[in-house]
């Protein structure tokens, strides 16, 4: 159960009033914590409870579904352990920015740059934050949920019925 | 007095030694590479987008289209994510079928892998030798899907159909004397000085370095990391098999390579004991919200044809939640990371890539090198760039 999972524990104990949500599905733990905390949480996983690998990085857009627009979502693997800990914080769209975890992971350079190409999320002290996938000079960012399917500036498809 | 400056050479995105569209900026202080900028995206089609409006079926073709030259491992990790979200059961010979083909298709991407790194290196022999077995995987692929590449033929809850006769004596037939061509290739490379001299020292990651930048799959056992998810986060039935993990211990490409082959003769051993576990069954799941009904209720019956009819136009509701599978493909860990909200379509689904968190690494291994040792460096990253650009 996912009360009884090791990290939780220690986090519970360390991180009781930022921690806004622990959900076990499938067998596979996810906790919410509050933004402002974020780094704090990711540096203690990975020096006091060994979760080494940083497997990825990425976020999700609840337009309309949430009352903040995007979850980041950290996935750690801790390699001495063979476990996995899902760390997921929510970004306003106001403050579309979260502080970078590239002093944690060096993984999480490109990682970022994906979301911040794709999401528009900043990443505070991020050391080269450029767009990776898309063009310089785009604009946009494609995995936002009012971004059309077929690009900007054309008809929408309406060759298939759903 | 005579001043240095460095130049800025453009290597790609049209250059043989990259491996398709990959773009490097280098900056050289002649011939010695003192910064290396990656330009991807080339090849991004958008697939994430794309899957967010498809149904949980007609995304399993674009998975495929990931690392095209491993297509079976993507969709493996695809339906296994799905599978864990539906919580389905699949039958047994599936599973047996799913893990010989997965491990065909590491021997075909190693093949791949092989062939062109010692192309890179100026060993061509190799690569034709490469290519020939490669060949007998694709006509493997070809024989039980109709696709030499996009196969699309593993399904949520099972395998799109069984396999024919033929298969287990073809697949027989190709492990038997696969490893004997593995000794051929050792016999080309493993002791010729001009490899030795191209691969020892090269490219050297430590295992510190290697977990914090955030290699996987072969590259980070190269540098002695012991840690395999078929092992150690068995998944598909990987706990029944035997096989060995190597470990490298120099943190080169010399040791990246014999931690491959060894892998290759691993996969022929995989691949044996499943070809004797597979018994006689159904391939596909009993569980007709998911799954597609067999072709014969189709063709026979109304209720078949309502049923796929349902299936192949809206799909199956999944329930509410998120899910991640990761799975040891050729190239690293493959994760699939879907997040539902109770619709026939994902909410998100986040692909994993290995070669884009591996490529991440060329700069730290090859800053220092010469520029041809860079070429090595990207051969042995075993670099798609299908799945870094998806």
């Amino acid at each position: 159960m996912a009360e009884n999972n090791r990290a939780v524990l220690k986090l519970k104990e360390k991180f009781a009033a930022s921690i806004i949500d622990v959900v076990e599905f499938r067998g596979e733990v996810t906790v919410t914590v509050a933004k402002d905390v974020i780094i704090e949480v990711l540096s203690f996983l990975k020096q006091s409870l060994q979760f080494n690998l940083l497997t990825d990085l990425t976020a999700v857009d609840y337009l309309g579904k949430k009352e903040e627009r995007f979850m980041m979502v950290y996935l750690l693997y801790s390699i001495p352990n063979k476990d996995r800990l899902r760390i997921k914080t929510p970004v306003t769209e106001v403050e579309c920015k979260i502080p970078t975890a590239t002093q944690v992971w060096k993984t999480a350079n490109w990682l970022e740059r994906e979301v911040f190409d794709l999401f528009g999320i900043t990443f505070d002290g991020h050391p080269d934050l450029r767009r990776i996938l898309m063009t310089d000079d785009w604009v946009g960012h494609p995995l936002r949920k009012d971004y059309p399917l077929q690009g900007p500036d054309r008809e929408p498809y309406k060759g298939r019925l759903s | 007095m005579a001043t240095t400056e460095t130049m800025t050479l453009n290597m790609g995105p049209q250059h043989p030694s990259t491996h398709g569209v990959l773009r490097l900026v280098l900056e050289l202080d002649g011939e010695v590479v003192v910064k290396v900028t990656p330009h991807i995206g080339y090849l991004h089609r958008g697939i994430e987008k794309l899957s967010e409006h498809r149904t949980y079926h007609q995304i399993l073709p674009l998975t495929d289209r990931l690392d095209y030259l491993a297509p079976m491992s993507n969709n493996l990790g695809y339906i296994l994510a799905v599978e864990k979200l539906m919580a389905v059961e699949v039958p047994e010979r599936a599973e047996t079928i799913r893990i010989i083909m997965a491990e065909l298709t590491r021997l075909e991407s190693h093949l791949v892998w092989i062939a062109c790194h010692a192309l890179d290196i100026g060993a061509m022999t190799v690569f034709i030798y490469a290519f020939r077995e490669r060949e007998t995987v694709m006509e493997i692929y070809e024989l039980i899907s109709g696709a030499r590449m996009t196969s699309n033929f593993f399904r949520v809850g099972g395998l799109s159909q069984d396999v024919p006769d033929e298969f287990v004596k073809k697949v027989s037939d190709f492990i038997d004397v696969m490893p004997g061509y593995l000794d051929q290739y050792e016999g080309l490379l493993t002791t010729n000085p001009i490899w030795l001299k191209r691969t020892v020292g090269n490219g050297v990651i430590s295992a510190e370095d290697a977990i914090d930048i955030g290699l996987t799959g072969p590259a980070l056992r190269g540098s002695g990391v012991d840690w395999d998810l078929r092992r150690d986060n068995p998944y598909s039935g990987y706990d029944k098999y035997q096989f060995k993990v190597p470990v490298g211990e120099n943190c080169d490409t010399f040791d990246r390579y014999k931690v491959r082959l060894v892998e290759m003769r691993e996969a022929c051993k995989i691949v044996r004991q499943g070809l004797d576990k597979l018994k006689p069954g159904p391939v596909l799941a009993d569980c007709p919200q998911v799954c597609y009904p067999p072709k014969e209720s189709v063709y026979n019956s109304i209720e078949g044809l309502i049923h796929h009819f349902k299936i192949a136009s809206e799909g199956f509701a999944a329930p509410e939640g998120e899910v991640y599978q990761g799975i040891e493909a050729p190239k690293g860990e493959l994760g699939f990371y879907i997040v539902s909200d109770g619709g026939n379509k994902p909410e998100r689904l986040r692909i994993r890539p290995p070669s884009f968190v591996n490529l991440q690494a060329i700069e730290q291994m090859s800053v220092g090198a010469m520029i041809a040792d860079l070429v090595a460096v990207i051969g042995t990253l075993d670099i798609v760039l299908g799945e870094i650009d998806r």
